[in-house]
């Protein structure tokens, strides 16, 4: 089977598990719920086809498990957030049409050769950071939950981090395809340019107090800067680094310490500043091995309150473990994990420099932004809000993460086709 | 490149991993104990989920715990009513969102949720939820007396005290009061109107289980049957009343000292609540005596009731520090004073209603302390019984001689002594009065136990009153009267 009949047919699978999904919620809230939740499920299935079709004419030779991943990820994303907000589930209906667009987009305008992008991997990083500091400005710039990452434009609100992120990803992979050999030497003049934009970035995320993608960021740096180096104690001494100034960050910022706090005890701020981590870790508990299923699951309190804030964004994993149990979100972080390998295995088979890192960082920021919030709602690390990719209720994260898609399919499209053609030379 | 890829790769699987592993913990490791948290409103949300059972007096008509259903956030929720209001408001407590449980709404939660799980009805209640149904609890069936409830709460008039009621053969609570009672629908939405003092008591605490009194002359039963048992003394012994008795070198006055006695028996010492006499007799026997005769009546432990244990105190002698004093030395205790139901600070005997009943029901069963039980029967919802409380004798207190003897001593209490006033008309009761002075006019505890009819007893009594000016014979029995008329007419 070719490449795209085979994402085809795993388009049909996902199908099928979206429409049993969206059945378990209609069956389970009858009285809540309109029949319309079924066509969801069908909607869904054409909005992925669009995308597949898309695939055909673009990037026909790309991995075919990919996009049916993302298609699961975010099918099992609106299932959840249409059970706890039918007009939520809409909107978030909306942003992934926005976001198919985006990677119909992204396929269509980069399909003979992405790799042009590396010509403009300064302007990507500029641009980067011009974003991260938009939320910092006084008008426009919006504080939700402690953390100024919005901005507010006529009536459109949006988190130009998640962007951010995937430019700074290009300029990594560009600045670092050509840095490399000099980088390896470990001459400190070399780490200039490299350390300044850094800087400015570590900088934007003080002034924003999002300690969440500071983390997220500086791995993708990390790690990226490893797989171009190949050494290994840059890695050891950026970790290091990092927990020194978070160490120094913890004496300066009370709104650390007071992350860090909750984290060793959440049952000590129980009644204030734990009660989200204590109410989603009940939750989670609640959904025992198998779950309560899909819409069954208890998410107010007796007195009709919600349970817990934030719950279909930062704290989605805890819903979707109470209602699909241990058995579901296994899968669901299995998925993340199939998802990962096949970026990674897109890293090994690209045949330059470039395409290396860009695939590598484009997979790792995906696996260590789904650690970090899933990590932070299991009490594994210290909790910081964003978003989990795909699946969280908000339209910039789930822009970003097709065109995060669109950029693993681009690379996975040419290092296929380049080895069949290689192939075919040899036979 | 590719190696440092690889490793990568590892890297990020071994994070997502650790996920799993955390969910694991949390989901099967720790899930019970999380499950287990007070402040787990998800907990609260699933036990108010369930069509809690119903609670029954005695009559399995009278309902004193019901459920409305209510839509809350998308949840089908069962809120408790209480259509009797403050009827039997201690026994049955309350189940509330804000303030939790009291009651055998707590103590016999597991039943009520239908929890009380044995493989099968585990498995029942798996199914029921697979299938969405809604879990019904088990329904209470009490032994408490509807009208006999009305009467007693009636007749203390919202005066503080207790009153409590034993059938003696078994052990069944007729009724159990607390004054002033309280209206437990108002827990929830008004609780400090349902909290707030009247006559300077507050109104939650169950008195007839968890409030201590000195006892006063109703101590004189257990004297007595600790005397008779010891065979040191009968009935007719006798014994010279001065007016007072000499404790460590002090008279110890009788309650009136105007008249002294003279030349009297140890009846007549009952009938008339002599202190003098029983101060020689407390003296003679020893205090370590007297209190291993407490101890028989069920002193000294916890009563056993279904309610919850902190809702129920222990009798016994208590410093005045609060602290429940059990003697190892005869120096330890003021055996004169303790005979008549008075003690110093280092420890005075201390009695909760439900004890002072256990007294009194034991010598109407000939000796024998029936385990008191409010709950009669569990019934499942689909109609079969869950369990059925037997009768259950805790141990003999008294031979069934001395009982018989201080029966008798205790009817002529009611017939011509200090207890005419529980008197009913062609029915003999036996009984004895008490009067706990503090010292302070308007504050003595007075006390009545009795037990009717005398010679085939069907009910024993015990009310105690705060804050009372009178005695126990002008204050306590008219009510007890007025309780033992309802059950036996």
């Amino acid at each position: 089977m070719s490449y795209r009949n085979r994402e085809l047919a795993n388009l049909f699978v996902v199908a099928v598990i979206t429409g049993l999904g969206f059945a378990s919620v209609y069956i389970a809230r009858q009285d809540v719920v309109s029949t319309g939740s079924l066509s969801y499920a069908l909607f869904f299935f054409a909005l992925y086809v669009t995308a597949h079709v898309i695939a055909r004419v673009a990037v026909p030779q790309a991995d075919p498990y990919l996009l049916p991943m993302a298609a699961l990820l975010t099918a099992i994303g609106v299932t959840e957030i249409y059970r706890l907000d039918p007009d939520n589930a809409f909107r978030q209906g909306l942003w992934i049409v926005v976001g198919v667009a985006a990677f119909a987009g992204t396929l269509l305008a980069l399909r003979h050769d992405y790799r042009r992008l590396e010509s403009y991997k300064y302007l990507f990083g500029l641009t980067a950071v011009g974003l991260l500091f938009l939320p910092a400005l006084p008008v426009i710039g919006e504080r939700i939950n402690g953390a100024r990452l919005w901005v507010h434009v006529g009536g459109i609100q949006f988190q130009p981090g998640e962007l951010a992120k995937i430019m700074l990803i290009v300029f990594l992979a560009g600045y670092l395809r050509e840095k490399r050999e000099v980088l390896a030497q470990g001459r400190l003049k070399d780490f200039g340019p490299l350390l300044a934009i850094w800087g400015a970035a570590m900088l934007v995320i003080v002034m924003t107090d999002d300690l969440g993608s500071a983390l997220l960021y500086y791995g993708i740096f990390l790690a990226m800067l490893y797989v171009a180096t190949a050494r290994a104690w840059y890695a050891a001494a950026g970790l290091t680094l990092f927990l020194g100034g978070s160490a120094l960050l913890y004496h300066f910022v009370p709104r650390v310490q007071e992350r860090v706090s909750i984290w060793i005890d959440p049952w000590a701020h129980a009644h204030t500043s734990g009660y989200q981590i204590t109410q989603s870790l009940y939750s989670i508990g609640n959904g025992g091995f198998s779950g309560k299923g899909f819409g069954k699951g208890v998410f107010a309190t007796t007195n009709g309150h919600d349970l817990i804030p934030q719950l279909n964004t930062d704290f989605i994993y805890s819903a979707l473990a109470q209602e699909l149990g241990l058995v579901g979100s296994a899968a669901l972080v299995l998925v993340y994990m199939l998802f990962c390998l096949r970026g990674f295995r897109i890293a090994l088979l690209a045949q330059d420099g470039f395409s290396k890192l860009l695939a590598v960082g484009l997979t790792f920021g995906f696996a260590l932004q789904t650690f970090i919030i899933v990590g932070g709602v299991l009490r594994l690390i210290p909790l910081t809000g964003i978003t989990l990719p795909l699946v969280s209720y908000g339209g910039s994260s789930v822009v970003a993460n097709f065109i995060l898609l669109a950029g693993l399919l681009l690379v996975s499209h040419r290092a296929n086709s380049l080895s069949q053609i290689s192939m075919e030379g040899r036979s | 490149m590719n190696r440092q890829i690889a490793r990568m790769a590892v890297v990020g699987v071994v994070l997502l991993a650790a996920l799993i592993v955390g969910t694991t913990y949390w989901q099967a490791w720790a899930a019970s104990g999380l499950a287990d948290r007070q402040d787990n409103s998800i907990q609260q949300v699933v036990q108010f989920s369930v069509k809690r059972g119903k609670i029954y007096a005695a009559d399995g008509k009278t309902v004193l715990a019901d459920n409305v259903k209510q839509k809350v956030g998308g949840q089908t929720l069962y809120l408790r009513r209480y259509p009797q209001r403050g009827l039997a408001a201690h026994i049955v407590g309350y189940s509330t969102r804000v303030r939790s449980r009291a009651g055998l709404e707590a103590s016999e939660n597991d039943f009520l949720t239908g929890s009380n799980t044995n493989l099968s009805t585990f498995l029942d209640t798996e199914f029921d939820k697979l299938r969405g149904t809604t879990v019904e609890g088990n329904d209470l069936h009490l032994t408490l007396r509807p009208g006999a409830q009305a009467v007693a709460l009636n007749a203390l008039g919202g005066k503080c005290g207790a009153a409590v009621v034993l059938e003696p053969r078994t052990g069944r609570v007729l009724v159990s009061v607390s004054s002033p009672t309280y209206d437990p629908n108002l827990i929830e939405r008004n609780y400090d109107l349902a909290s707030k003092p009247r006559f300077g008591c507050p109104p939650l605490q169950n008195r007839a289980t968890a409030g201590l009194y000195t006892p006063g002359s109703t101590f004189k039963v257990v004297t007595a049957s600790a005397a008779l048992d010891s065979r040191e003394f009968t009935p007719s012994s006798t014994f010279n009343d001065p007016g007072y008795c000499i404790e460590y070198g002090t008279h110890v006055n009788n309650y009136d000292t105007s008249s002294p006695f003279g030349n009297v028996t140890l009846a007549s010492a009952m009938q008339n609540s002599i202190n003098s006499v029983f101060c020689n007799i407390g003296q003679a026997l020893g205090g370590l005596r007297i209190v291993k005769q407490m101890k028989s009546f069920g002193f000294y432990s916890v009563p056993p009731l279904e309610t919850p244990v902190n809702e129920r105190a222990i009798s016994g002698l208590y410093n005045n520090k609060g602290k429940l004093v059990d003697p190892k030395e005869e120096s330890q205790i003021d055996a004169g004073r303790l005979a008549f139901g008075q003690g110093p600070e280092t420890g005075e005997p201390r009695t909760t209603p439900l004890q002072l009943a256990m007294v009194a029901a034991a010598i109407a069963n000939g000796g024998l302390v029936m385990r008191p039980y409010v709950v009669e029967k569990i019934i499942a919802p689909d109609g079969s019984e869950v369990t059925k409380t037997k009768p259950d004798t805790l141990g003999r207190a008294v031979s069934e001689n001395t009982a018989t003897e201080v029966r008798r001593m205790m009817e002529a209490v009611v017939s011509g002594g200090t207890g005419t006033a529980a008197q009913i008309p062609g029915i003999s009761v036996a009984g004895k009065t008490g009067t706990a002075e503090s010292g302070v006019a308007g504050r003595n505890t007075t006390s009545f136990v009795a037990f009717a009819p005398a010679g085939n007893p069907r009910v024993a009594v015990a009310v105690i009153l705060e804050r009372q000016s009178g005695t126990g014979g002008t204050t306590a029995a008219p009510i007890a009267k007025a309780i033992m008329e309802a059950l036996i007419r």
